[in-house]
């Protein structure tokens, strides 16, 4: 049989197992195109050129592997943060669990019931700005999730929101597939926070698309839940106005498989966008992180950050590209990609990619794999600082990169706060 | 205070030796200086003394106070007072100076049984003592000696000693890559930390630091043993007549 009709099979076998939801016409008419979309490009295999360092399977099979639960006795990251708490647990929308969906600045509606509208404005951004990013590279995920997915948030920004909005994504079943999909809308002049944490299921496959209008800012903070045994495909699709700001930043500690998908299009003129991420593997541990910037505009700033730590046998993935078209000129592109490998064991695989199309740009990237630095252990030790703890400060001193880029200081120190206490409870 | 007795280290990653036999005793409340030509052993006298891996003793030992610390590992030398400023301190970039410098002072007080220092007394004594050395604080918030100049770096390194009150000081070319002015600050800043229970071990190529900071004893350290000693007079005369003729002195005994 022809490699094609098995993949056919498989994607056929992986809808079947899916209910499309039942909604007014406009969601009806974007799940409707987006089965077509994913349909047509298939689930995804080992020849595609983005899916050669992580293996799809798991994620491909119709049902989701059990995962068992993850008590850590932490409390939850964001816990002292004043924020709008929206929880979902196994991807189903708690209301008791969460706060009231009014803040002002904001209008907050719940995918579940917008849906069921024929007429809402999320409709000119769902599944469109994840089609946009099916071109060039498809994302056969991302169409999947928004054809199925049953819940998530849609909110439109006026102002400036008076608070962050947190997502919450708790477990309570082992084996729960959860497709949530999440579209934003921030209006010119707009600025929110957004922040999401939790493992959210065993399975899980969640679409984020931002829409930041010109002069708007954006800031995205997650810290993706501590399951071992949790497998998640992500995507963030953002299209970015004029002098428009999005800072987009992602904590990753365990996970048997997680593949975070970035795609962002500068559409406007002197706009920037950061995007970063901090990852921490033992073991058990695959993380990819997948991210294209297209710069389709004048004098716009992206930075691609991306640091992961690795030991006992852990594979870290970086995909990242800069695309500069044909007349996007002044473009400022950096990409970082750099893997710290605690032991022989662990992998760190990275595709960096340049494309560039218009010849007054400035764009660099690098791409590093290596080990602690002995001259600098030796300093913190003959300091007094003992092997342990040394070796934890080198290793925050190694992703602060990354870190860095969250803007907000009392967001940054939780995070960090989150990596010093997950470094010195692990033992040595 | 640091009793060395027949020191021999040899390059683990090479059959080289570079010690030959070490003998040097320093009294507690003493200044020692140890002088040489280039690739004498001076500063792999100072990284066997403070734990640097890459070398093996392969005679002799070392007591700091009557304990043996070749047998300790780098963070146990350093609490049992031991303290090296580096010719070539390390830069460590997300991690602030005044994290590490915190981190260091309560590592030692645990190591030791004390308690640790509350934030507020930190402070409050780093502010001071990094104001004698000129040390502002944006650079005790930077990340440790990332973007220092030569001199911040070496303020930076007394700054630590003043704040660990080693027993044992060893300075490890302090005076390189400083103008006069740095090394009149970094020196005074030496010189208040002298009292009557701390030693200081001075390795340098120039007589010059040695008008700033008094020795009581030098040595002149040459193909990896100390072939003379004397008092400050010795400085002088390296710096006049050079090594040669110590050389061929030791050469002909």
């Amino acid at each position: 049989m022809a490699r094609a009709e098995l993949t056919q099979d498989a994607t056929e076998a992986r809808i079947a197992a899916l209910d499309l939801p039942k909604g007014g016409k406009w969601a009806t008419s974007a799940r409707n195109d987006a089965l077509a979309r994913f349909r047509a490009m298939g689930l995804p295999a080992r020849r595609d050129e983005y899916w050669r360092y992580t293996r799809a399977d798991a994620l491909n099979q119709p049902t989701a592997t059990e995962a068992s639960l993850f008590d850590s006795r932490e409390t939850m990251v964001f816990d002292k943060v004043d924020r709008l708490r929206i929880v979902f647990v196994d991807g189903v929308f708690d209301a008791a669990a969460s706060d009231d969906l009014s803040l002002a600045g904001i209008e907050i509606e719940r995918l579940a019931t917008a849906a069921q509208a024929d007429i809402h404005w999320a409709k000119d951004l769902y599944g469109v700005l994840e089609t946009r990013g099916q071109t060039p590279v498809k994302r056969p995920f991302a169409a999947l999730n928004s054809a199925f997915a049953t819940d998530g948030v849609l909110i439109r920004v006026t102002g400036a929101a008076a608070k962050p909005v947190s997502l919450i994504y708790q477990r309570g079943s082992t084996q729960a597939d959860a497709i949530l999909h999440h579209v934003i809308k921030l209006e010119k002049g707009a600025e929110m926070t957004l922040l999401e944490n939790g493992p959210a299921a065993a399975r899980f496959n969640k679409v984020l698309e931002v829409d930041v209008a010109d002069g708007a800012r954006f800031h995205h903070i997650r810290a993706q839940g501590r399951d071992h045994e949790r497998r998640a495909a992500t995507h963030i699709f953002a299209q970015l106005g004029s002098e428009s700001q999005f800072k987009s930043f992602t904590l990753t500690v365990n996970g048997i498989l997680t593949r975070n998908e970035a795609v962002i299009e500068f559409t406007g003129d002197d706009a920037v966008a950061h995007v970063a991420g901090a990852a921490m593997g033992d073991g058990d541990f695959h993380h990819d992180d997948t991210v294209f910037v297209t710069h389709d505009a004048v004098n716009c700033e992206s930075r691609q950050v991306y640091k992961k730590v690795l030991r006992n046998g852990a594979v870290g993935v970086f995909q990242g590209k800069i695309l500069v078209k044909e007349g996007a000129q002044k473009t400022d592109g950096y990409q970082i990609s750099q893997s710290l490998l605690l032991d022989g064991d662990s992998q760190f695989l990275a595709k960096p990619e340049l494309e560039i199309y218009a010849d007054d740009v400035a764009c660099s990237h690098g791409s590093t794999s290596g080990a602690i630095d002995m001259d600098a252990l030796y300093y913190l030790r003959s300091r007094g600082v003992p092997k342990k703890e040394a070796t934890d400060l080198l290793v925050l001193s190694f992703l602060a990169e990354a870190v860095e880029e969250i803007e907000d200081e009392g967001l940054r120190d939780e995070i960090v706060g989150r990596l010093t206490g997950w470094l010195a409870r692990r033992g040595g | 205070m640091l009793k060395i007795n027949n020191l021999h280290v040899k390059l683990e990653a090479e059959d080289k030796a570079i010690l030959k036999g070490v003998d040097l005793t320093i009294e507690p409340g003493t200044v020692h200086a140890i002088m040489g030509p280039n690739g004498s052993g001076k500063s792999t006298l100072s990284y066997v003394l403070s734990g640097r891996d890459g070398y093996v003793v392969t005679d002799g030992t070392a007591t700091l106070e009557e304990s043996d610390i070749l047998d300790m590992e780098p963070e146990e030398r350093a609490a049992a007072g031991l303290f090296l400023a580096f010719q070539y301190p390390v830069e460590i970039p997300g991690v602030g100076n005044m994290t590490f410098l915190r981190t260091a002072v309560n590592s030692q007080r645990k190591a030791r049984g004390q308690d640790e220092m509350s934030a507020a007394d930190f402070l409050k004594v780093i502010r001071e003592k990094a104001k004698t050395l000129q040390i502002d604080a944006d650079m005790l918030k930077r990340p440790v000696n990332v973007g220092f100049s030569g001199g911040e770096k070496k303020r930076n390194e007394i700054l630590q000693m003043a704040m660990l009150e080693p027993k044992m000081c060893i300075l490890d070319e302090t005076d390189s890559g400083l103008d006069v002015d740095a090394m009149k600050l970094v020196s005074d800043g030496v010189n208040a930390l002298r009292d009557a229970g701390r030693s200081f071990l001075v390795i340098t190529h120039y007589q010059r630091l040695l008008d700033h900071i008094k020795p009581d004893v030098v040595h002149i350290m040459a193909d990896g043993r100390i072939i003379k000693s004397g008092g400050p007079e010795l400085a002088l005369d390296v710096e006049q007549n050079g090594y040669a003729d110590l050389l061929a002195e030791a050469e002909a005994q």
